[in-house]
């Protein structure tokens, strides 16, 4: 560590030697171990990690909301010079809120749902000022304004779910930032939220932190988000820190084997040169698809939601189609539909020759294994109670295939995922998130398919993990000449995997072309606004050797 | 909103449709001739003759029940057998202590077991937890009337503080009529406090798990506030279930707590009406208890809104 304090102000987070006990028998004696880090007034510091590595750990500790199984076993906090480790519930209970606040990764459950968000911010008010009502009120108009929410009045009255997640999380800011807390830790605040949102969002924080001179403490496992916001960062990994330092060494040139890799992981957000081919037959071809939800009542009119209008797509064998796009855009409900989850209800499908859009649920089911899906959360998209031998075998047993044969098939698939074909008698729960996905991969290739969507099946992943899987699944695509359709909103993964890119947006596809030329020289207004919003986009993140 | 009421208001016809075909015809299909028990051990044959065809029994079973379900879309519930009066008379009489002994009940129920509940739950897994968890277990198993002979037994003949049995009229007098509820009220309301209690705690232990009680707590507000003005709240939609189905057993409650007490209520006309085969009495106080039970679950479902602004019906 070396920072330069040019700043002569006393920083307002000083961790020293901090160290949390985890529960008795969990993978490791400590969550943190002895982390030492300091906030400045007006700074910004990033804590980088990849899950378990400690560092939401270390944010709660600071607020004195620990789960209780977990202690900090030694160290100091000190905020504005002030050991919070040693203050007593009321004197923390104090503090929230008017020395250090925090916003949290989900906007859409951080609410309280059934609380107007103008009494939720009140609540603050009320709990920590003399103010009374009409000056509350006031006060709370003025920071929802500050944090650029629209007719503020109408916000106030409003509840959670009226709002969109942006505005949520701008809710979340506005009830932090509204005493003026010397200290703000954001724990993840723009994972949840779309990329567009998310730009918003960092801009937002930047702009309020430099106006008052707050210092904040945010935590994210996105190098693009470092990239974007960060002064200083610092490097977390199974609970120690392993390096600190201003954002541009650390991004450019970081001296630990594991910043590097971390590092190294980060897709880029340019595509590679994967030479188009025309050459083999069309697996898949969508004509006009389309998805409309319509709800009706008895004196309303009925409401009509279109999820998706007009698509039409189509993939060759060997090659990966990605659909790109923000959440409500349509592009999980497309590969539904495809895969006649949901049925669609306009245009064809033609599966190799069949057209499967319209076929009835028995004409369908030989046609079912063709199409196999991987999904995003491989923590609940595998049955905990029955081992993942008897998953993957589940469905070529239901094809007719005997059950040695079956099992023969699994322990080879096991191989091609990488992992050991002897724990196929093992439960989902005992293995890591990227093993689950490699299972559920092989889950869906024990089918043979002649096409394999992936939902999002990298986007819970750790960033080193997701490499790693991206690289497996390519691999794959080229071994058995598989189709792939890449559903992501991940533009630097995007880039990273498929040959063909789809953006979509509002249920339709606004650009459609190869990977070079969508991410290249993008044609259309929405394409352009997303890629401008992509966090570290002017940030080439560099490879280097594994020190 | 309206819109959801008035379907949920048609939905109820074949609910209760369904309910009187059944209730006709469990008692029509009963061995033992209705007519035969009004008329007494001693009557000759032509008496039982003249009482079935003044009472409509010798029609065809069809014509009985639409002549029956004609005269209760009137309003006109028939004349029982055995009690030589009106029904709509008979029930009028017996409605208040019923009402007064399910009021109470309710009353008591929720405001032992929603603290119960939510301290059991901030207090997981200690002693309290425990306790609140082993009563939920008693309170389920043992039966209302052993219940009931015990708090008698302690209260009424062993302590002296409160009478054993009887009724008095809330105009007649309030105190005697509050003396004589409280045991009856409190035997009933053990199985409801069990039933809230659980599943208050349980709702509340999930709510305590949400991401805005930890919002809570990051802004600053103290224990109490966090658990009554957040978690409650958000806990309300299941205990409120349990509340609306629990009606239905409480029905089933007072048969038996009107029976120990010797309280004049809907339960103890049920029990006698049943004894004497006086089918008027007996279908009307089922398809009552009916509408009873749809009409409250329906209340039940509306006032979801006033706890949960995402409920839009």
């Amino acid at each position: 560590m070396s920072d330069k304090m040019t700043d002569t102000k006393r920083p307002v987070l000083e961790v020293r030697n901090l160290s949390v006990t985890l529960p008795a028998g969990a993978d490791r004696v400590n969550a943190v171990e002895k982390v030492s880090f300091t906030v400045n007034p007006g700074e910004i510091v990033c804590l980088v990690g990849e899950s378990g590595s400690g560092k939401s750990v270390i944010a709660f500790t600071i607020m004195g909301l620990l789960a209780k199984a977990l202690k900090p076993s030694s160290g100091e906090i000190l905020l504005e010079g002030e050991n919070i480790l040693a203050a007593d519930e009321s004197r923390l209970r104090e503090l929230r809120c008017t020395r250090m606040s925090m916003i949290f990764q989900e906007p859409m459950t951080a609410l309280n749902p059934v609380m107007t968000c103008g009494l939720q911010i009140d609540e603050v008010l009320a709990t920590h000022t003399q103010l009374d009502a009409a000056e509350r009120k006031s006060k709370i108009i003025a920071i929802l304004d500050r944090v650029k929410l629209p007719e503020p009045e109408r916000i106030y009255a409003s509840y959670p779910h009226q709002l969109s997640g942006g505005q949520r999380q701008r809710i979340m800011i506005a009830m932090a930032l509204v005493l003026d807390p010397v200290l703000l830790i954001a724990d993840e605040p723009t994972t949840a939220l779309d990329v567009t949102t998310q730009a918003e969002i960092l801009k937002l924080i930047a702009e309020l932190q430099e106006g008052q001179g707050t210092g904040v403490l945010f935590i994210t496992h996105d190098f693009g988000v470092v990239a974007e916001i960060a002064h200083r960062v610092a490097v977390l990994r199974w609970g120690e820190l392993v390096e600190m330092g201003p954002t541009e060494k650390i991004l450019s040139r970081p001296e630990h084997a594991y910043t590097k890799m971390l590092i190294s992981s980060v897709p880029s957000i340019h595509p590679v040169h994967r030479g188009v081919r025309k050459d083999g037959p069309t697996v898949l071809r969508t004509e006009k698809l389309g998805k409309t939800y319509s709800a009706s009542a008895f004196f309303q009119k009925a409401r009509v939601v279109k999820a998706a209008v007009d698509v039409d797509l189509d993939i060759r064998k060997g090659e990966t189609l990605g659909i790109v796009g923000e959440s409500g855009s349509g592009k999980s409900t497309v590969a539904r539909c495809i895969a006649r989850l949901i049925d669609p209800t306009g245009g064809k499908i033609f599966l190799g020759d069949t057209e499967i859009a319209t076929m009835s649920a028995g004409k369908l089911r030989p046609h079912r294994r063709r199409v196999q899906i991987v999904f995003q959360d491989p923590y609940r998209s595998m049955n905990p109670r029955i081992t993942i031998g008897e998953s993957i075998i589940e469905g070529p047993m239901n094809f007719g295939l005997k059950r040695d044969e079956a099992l023969a098939r699994a322990r080879k698939l096991m191989e091609t995922v990488r992992l050991d074909p002897n724990s196929l008698d093992r439960y989902p729960h005992q293995f890591s998130g990227g093993q689950r996905q490699r299972i559920c991969i092989a889950r869906a290739l024990a089918m043979e398919p002649e096409l394999l969507i992936a939902d999002e099946a990298v986007s819970a992943l750790d960033v080193s993990v997701q490499k790693q899987v991206l690289e497996l699944l390519d691999e794959i695509r080229v071994r058995l000449n598989l189709a792939v359709l890449f559903i992501t909103h991940d533009l630097r993964v995007a880039a990273q995997i498929c040959d063909y890119v789809a953006v979509m947006s509002k249920g339709r596809v606004v650009e459609y072309g190869s990977a070079e030329q969508v991410f290249g020289s993008p044609r259309d207004d929405y394409t352009k606004a997303l890629f401008a919003a992509a966090p570290g986009r002017n940030w080439e993140f560099g490879k280097f050797a594994a020190a | 909103m309206l819109d959801f009421i008035i379907r949920r208001l048609i939905a109820i016809i074949p609910v209760l449709t369904v309910v009187a075909v059944f209730v006709f015809l469990m008692l029509r299909l009963t061995p033992g001739d209705p007519a035969a028990v009004i008329a007494g051990d001693n009557a000759t044959s032509d008496q039982i003759a003249d009482i079935r065809n003044k009472l409509g029994l010798d029609e065809p079973i069809w014509t009985q029940f639409v002549i029956w379900i004609g005269n209760i879309l009137q309003g006109n519930f028939g004349e029982s057998f055995f009690f030589k009066k009106t029904v709509a008379e008979l029930i009028a009489q017996r409605v208040e202590p019923t009402l007064a002994l399910a009021i109470c009940t309710l009353v008591i129920a929720v405001a032992v077991a929603v603290p119960m509940g939510v301290l059991a739950a901030y207090r997981h897994g200690s002693l309290v937890d425990r306790f609140v968890m082993g009563f939920s277990v008693m309170g389920f198993s043992v039966p209302v009337f052993v219940i009931g002979y015990c708090l008698i037994y302690v209260f009424a003949i062993e302590l002296g503080w409160l009478p054993v049995q009887g009724y008095v009229r809330i105009g007649v007098n309030f105190w005697g009529f509050l003396e004589r509820m409280v045991l009856p009220s409190v035997t009933l309301a053990v199985v409801f406090v069990a039933l809230i209690a659980r599943m208050t705690r349980a709702s509340v232990l999930e709510v305590l798990n949400e991401d805005y009680i930890r919002t809570a707590r990051a802004k600053g507000l103290s224990n109490r506030v966090v658990l009554m003005r957040h978690a409650l709240r958000n806990a309300a939609v299941p205990i409120l279930t349990v509340i609306g189905l629990g009606i239905a057993g409480l029905i089933g409650g007072a048969v038996v707590t009107e029976s120990v007490y010797g309280l004049p209520g809907l339960g103890r006309l049920t029990v006698e009406a049943v004894l004497s085969r006086d089918f008027p009495t007996i279908q009307t106080v089922i398809l009552l208890f009916s509408v009873v039970y749809v009409v409250i679950n329906l209340l039940i479902d509306i006032s979801y809104t006033l706890f949960d602004p995402r409920i839009r019906y």
